[in-house]
């Protein structure tokens, strides 16, 4: 697409915490050295996988519901310019006010203006992926404005001064102990002999955000759901933080990413009982509150919507990766997924962690970004995820398709053929003929000389070296297969040692 | 270039395939054919797992079991549309004594409902399956803040109310109007993923089902 005065060229890509500062790899190896990571987090995402499991047999309807959610998805994605232009229409004739922003700091801009516009200075907060993407609460500190985050686990992030590292569960990291220990050190006014009891600890922070809520003049949200053909936004949450900060305060601003959209209210009732069950494992969460613009006399009489662009037309504009937009969530990827669960959130870099953060986050920066150019490839291709997603993205597919994408990227740039290419030519050179290959097999035993007495190969040179980073390679096996088969079948009066070839160049 | 306009157009440019909205399957079920019974038995199944207190009473009930649940309150909260029926057993309530009502023309400041121990209320729709009892702000139910702050929430739900899977719910329900879905107390999961009742919503609920 040729580039014109005032149009920037596409496709434009997402700015705000969808980097990793470092590569996977890199953050991977770190933090599996932390093992009380790994047992929390293996002991909650395996107490998860198991109620998700048990109340999804209850529905004998689930895969319908699954294929209806897919298809809802897929024409959202492909009618979403009309769809969001009806959404604005009905919103805005409620009474509510629709901002668009292009990118993560034009959404904290717009967001930071309409507080000052209150004149206030502190905003409770509700869980939302959108503004974790944006930095919001850090740009509003730079502004002198104070964001309460009032989710129990994202309080717990934000005492701690950590970063989230599950979309649900941001604390999903921390066990009870640990937990305790944030409260006791963080929260002034909390009962020095406080225990580890879940249930005291969320006592702990009744008492802790209560006066917040009472008090707070402007709340800031996000969305689950937004429906085109009424102008309703829905959140769906379980503490009643939610129910606080979106009846109790004056104004109330929300932002929500471009694809949130459903055509209708009847769409409703196909994710409201997709995603509960597929993000804690309930029937149902215990509260979902929905509004539609400003109601006279209940709730926010002030209502903004900002509509966030920052890389989402990016990801659409990829034909084979912009299924995963249709992603509600719900954050079963990743508590199947056998690679998170030992690495843990933090090695994702991104806001947007596990399977659907390795598609999500080099869709929206751009697979050429630095550092989350690694991220396709942080995944064993198992396909856990894509069974377990209530939208039936094929994650699997998007990985390898976004890891093709990749390669190409690096071959653009590369100039000097790398060790890899010396690598795969000298394969190709091998593999394409089976004499070729019998001959370097015999050369096997010889690489046992290298093992050493623990017959194991613990450090390969040059790129190689990637490979045995985590894992020892066994000894080679004294003799080759072909070796081996010829010997044990060995027909009478042949013999088993390959013939001479025609081909003069496999002649020594 | 407005970002309206600009992120309109990005969008319809990522769409230049002219991607087509595919037919939408509904092979999902409609409702659960289960008869009022079957119903009430499973609501009160799923609101006791949510750790709810429940009991189904004939509606002539209804007003002697409020007054024995508010028995220990010292102050309550209704809707001013509330079933007079409801109240019939608590003589207090348009009084200075326990009750206060609320009413779009003199609603009950935070604080004043941050005083209050309970609010009683009605309830537009409830999901047998899920254990979800839905209100949409009509007068017997009030404006939220009500069923929010005080921290004991009494819900009567009607018998002919009851409906089994969510698609029964929301036909009967306006999308527009300020709805808030209830599935038990509030809880969280966020400590190792293990559900705990009794966070920043109404720690007790109690449902009364009314034949
Ligand atoms: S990709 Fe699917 S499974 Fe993962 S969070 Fe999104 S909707 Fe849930």
């Amino acid at each position: 697409m040729s580039t014109f005065l005032g149009m920037p060229s596409l496709p434009v890509y997402g700015t705000g915490n969808l980097h990793a500062s470092e590569s996977f790899p890199k953050a991977a190896h770190r933090e599996l050295g932390n093992a009380q990571l790994r047992v929390n987090l293996g002991h909650a995402t395996h107490t998860i996988r198991d109620k998700r499991i048990q109340v999804i047999s209850e529905l004998p309807d689930w895969e319908h519901l699954r294929d209806t959610g897919s298809a809802i998805k897929e024409a959202v994605m492909a009618r979403l310019p009309e769809l969001l232009e009806q959404f604005e229409e009905n919103f805005t004739s409620r009474g509510g006010v629709i901002h668009w922003a292009r990118d993560a700091g034009e959404a904290n801009a717009i967001v930071a203006g309409l507080i000052r516009e209150t004149g206030e200075t502190e905003v409770v907060k509700i869980k939302s992926m959108a503004t974790q993407e944006i930095g919001l609460n850090e740009y509003l500190e730079g502004q002198g404005i104070s964001a309460f985050e009032t989710d129990l686990a994202e309080l717990i992030v934000q005492l701690d001064h950590d970063k989230p590292s599950h979309i649900l569960v941001p604390a999903i990291h921390k066990n009870r102990t640990e937990i305790r220990d944030i409260f006791l050190r963080e929260m002034p006014s909390v009962d020095p002999k406080l225990t580890d009891d879940p249930a005291v600890l969320a006592a702990a922070a009744r008492a802790h955000l209560r006066r917040k809520f009472l008090t707070a003049r402007v709340a800031v949200s996000g969305a689950n759901f937004a429906l085109a053909d009424s102008g309703t936004l829905a959140v769906v949450e379980s503490e009643g933080n939610g129910r606080m900060c979106l009846t109790l305060p004056e104004t109330l601003i929300t932002v929500m990413g471009v694809e949130k959209l459903l055509p209708t209210w009847q769409d409703l009732e196909v994710f409201m009982q997709l995603l509960p069950p597929s993000s804690t494992g309930e029937r149902m969460n215990p509260y979902t509150s929905l509004w539609t613009g400003v109601t006279e006399g209940d709730g926010p009489q002030t209502v903004h919507l900002v509509l966030l662009d920052n890389g989402r037309s990016a990801a659409l504009a990829d034909e084979m990766g912009r299924s995963a937009l249709h992603c509600i969530r719900c954050s079963a990827c990743m508590n199947v997924c056998p690679v998170y669960e030992r690495t843990g959130g933090h090695a994702y870099g991104s806001t947007y962690p596990g399977p659907i953060g390795a598609i999500l986050s080099p869709l929206m920066t751009g697979i050429q970004a630095e550092e989350n150019n690694s991220l396709p490839y942080a995944s064993s291709l198992c396909g856990a995820c894509y069974d377990a997603c209530p939208v039936k993205i094929n994650i699997p597919d998007i990985l390898v398709h976004l890891r093709s994408l990749d390669v190409d990227s690096k071959r653009g740039k590369k100039k000097i053929p790398t060790q890899m290419d010396a690598g795969m030519k000298a394969a190709s050179w091998a593999l394409s003929s089976g004499k070729r290959l019998g001959l370097l097999e015999k050369g096997l035993p010889l690489g046992r000389l290298a093992t050493g007495p623990a017959k194991k190969i613990t450090k390969l040179p040059g790129i190689a070296a990637g490979w045995t980073q985590s894992r020892d390679i066994p000894a080679p096996p004294p003799q080759s297969f072909r070796t081996w088969w010829a010997k044990e079948h060995r027909r009478p009066k042949i013999d088993a040692a390959p013939a001479p070839s025609p081909e003069k160049e496999d002649q020594r | 270039m407005s970002a309206r306009e600009e992120i309109l157009g990005r969008i319809r440019a990522a769409l230049k395939d002219n991607p087509e909205a595919p037919q939408i399957p509904r092979g999902y079920r409609k409702s659960s054919g289960l008869d009022e019974e079957a119903l009430i038995e499973l609501l009160v199944d799923r609101l006791i797992d949510y750790k709810a207190q429940v009991c189904v009473v004939e509606a002539a009930q209804v007003s002697a079991r409020i007054a024995e649940l508010l028995a220990s309150a010292h102050s309550y909260v209704v809707p001013t549309g509330l079933d007079g029926g409801w109240l019939a057993k608590l003589d207090d309530v348009r009084g200075a004594g326990r009750g206060r009502f609320d009413s779009d023309s003199a609603p009950l400041t935070v604080a004043e409902l941050d005083g209050i121990d309970a609010v009683v209320t009605g309830s537009a729709v409830a999901v047998a399956v899920t254990g979800t009892i839905i209100l949409d702000g009509s007068p017997n139910q009030g404006r939220r803040a009500i069923s929010l702050v005080p921290d004991h929430h009494i819900c009567v739900v009607k018998a002919t109310d009851i409906v089994g899977i969510l698609p029964e719910a929301l036909r009967r329900i306006d999308g527009t109007r300020p709805l808030t879905m209830i599935s038990g107390p509030s809880a969280t999961s966020d400590i190792e993923l293990e559900r705990v009742e009794g966070v920043h919503g109404p720690r007790r609920l109690d449902v009364i089902i009314a034949r």
